[in-house]
């Protein structure tokens, strides 16, 4: 009764003209013109986007979660890269 | 809702799962951290989720057929356009489930081979006929309002994928319940026959709807872990009650009435306390033998069978272009 797999797709909305497009969800097609028309149908019923990417699932790279600390850890301690690490004296005004 | 996770209860961990990792994983649940994909997670917890968000797409999927068969009967356009777009919603949001079920590591042919062989269970209530077009607002009112208590604080579900399909669901449920309401309430409002249907409507829904909540706590098989990993964030009786306090002041606002001769408002607690509920109903139904069971599953199998060649086709067609475009990509790299 089941058909040969059929592959999957992460699809991204943009919202809004100038804004980026963001994760709404994955689905699962033959190509990527009916991922397309099915994101539009799935995601996209309630005016969500005006554009959308689908990209097949096993096309996208993750990091390990298990190495999150290693690769994120080290800028929290590093609080000079932020502007409230500098002292500007009140008298200079907003800077 | 749709999850009345009925199914066997699944064996305990052994104590082979390395009781730190379980340890950090409890400590990441109670700091209210979401739980992904990737994450290390107890199979139980897998187990679990799988379970109750495929139960929950199973749902969405069979609910769309009672509903379904109203579509070409439905009094005006303005019924007739609200009830495919809320018959659409249904099917979107079986997708969103199932995908948040395929985060897990199970296969969607797989989780729709179970629906369709009868092995998974979904909501009782979609095993009750719509006889009028009264039960279409009775639907939308009563079981997508007791949806709506299920299904909120399931947007705060400790897992990720899960809380995030919920979040989409609930926004668009919204809709439904409201729909529901308005048609029932014309109805109620409208001549003696059509509240009388109204009336009707109610009385086959209302225990129904009541017992979609599941199995009493005191009955209740998964509750305590599910509570535990917040998975569940209240009990079946907890939401089950917030579902009548809700619903009794609308059935009045309406001039209808609750099927319930021991329904009483208790004045010291604020609560409306209900009369018994009919277990061995509910029982016979997730059994297989309520009133459209086996023609659910039927019409689910032929609706499935009937697409095969759609599927066939579309893959064949895909491996065709493909094979097309890399014929072309060779010959170009020949010239």
């Amino acid at each position: 009764m089941t058909t040969a797999h059929v592959p999957l797709w992460e699809v991204f909305l943009r919202a809004r003209n100038g804004l980026a497009h963001k994760h709404a969800g994955s689905l699962h097609a033959a190509d990527a013109e009916m991922a397309l028309q099915a994101a539009r149908d799935v995601y996209t019923r309630r005016g969500e986007g005006v554009s959308i990417w689908v990209v097949p699932s096993a096309a996208i790279i993750a990091s390990e979660p298990a190495e999150a600390g290693m690769l994120f850890e080290p800028t929290a301690s590093k609080i000079y890269r932020h502007p409230t690490f500098y002292e500007v004296p009140d008298e200079v005004g907003h800077m | 809702m749709y999850t009345q996770a009925l199914n066997a209860k699944d064996a305990a961990d052994g104590g082979a799962e390395d009781a730190d990792r379980m340890a950090r994983f409890q400590a990441r649940i109670d700091a209210e951290e979401r739980i992904e994909p990737n994450d290390w997670m107890p199979e139980a917890y897998r187990r679990t989720l799988v379970r109750q968000i495929s139960q929950h797409a199973h749902s969405e999927i069979v609910g769309m057929l009672p509903e379904g068969n109203w579509v070409t009967r439905a009094p005006s356009l303005r019924r007739k356009a609200a009830l495919i777009a809320k018959v659409q919603d249904e099917g979107g949001h079986g997708l969103y489930l199932y995908s948040a079920a395929e985060t897990l590591g199970v296969a969607r042919e797989e989780l729709v081979d179970q629906l369709l062989s009868g092995k998974a269970k979904y909501s009782s209530i979609f095993n009750y006929p719509t006889l009028s077009w009264a039960d279409i607002g009775a639907i939308g009112w009563l079981v997508d309002g007791a949806a709506i208590m299920n299904q909120i604080p399931l947007c705060r579900c400790s897992y990720g994928p899960y809380a995030r399909a919920m979040i989409k669901v609930c926004k668009e449920e919204s809709f439904h319940q409201r729909q529901g309401f308005e048609i029932m309430n014309t109805l109620a409002k409208g001549s003696p026959a059509q509240k009388a249907m109204a009336q009707d409507a109610l009385n086959r829904w209302w225990w129904p709807s009541v017992m979609m909540f599941g199995p009493p706590d005191s009955a209740s098989q998964h509750s305590d872990t599910s509570m535990r990993w917040k998975i569940k964030r209240f009990t079946n009786d907890e939401l089950r009650q917030q579902f009548i306090d809700a619903t009794v002041p609308q059935a009045h606002y309406m001039g209808l009435e609750i099927p319930d001769p021991a329904l009483k408002h208790d004045a010291e607690s604020g609560h409306w306390t209900i009369g018994e509920i009919d277990w061995t109903e509910f029982k016979a139904v997730i059994a297989g033998n309520g009133p459209c069971n086996r023609q659910r599953l039927r019409q689910r199998r032929e609706a499935h069978e009937s697409g095969a060649w759609v599927r066939e086709a579309a893959l064949a067609h895909a491996e065709k272009r493909r094979r097309r475009a890399a014929a072309a990509v060779t010959a170009a790299a020949a010239e």
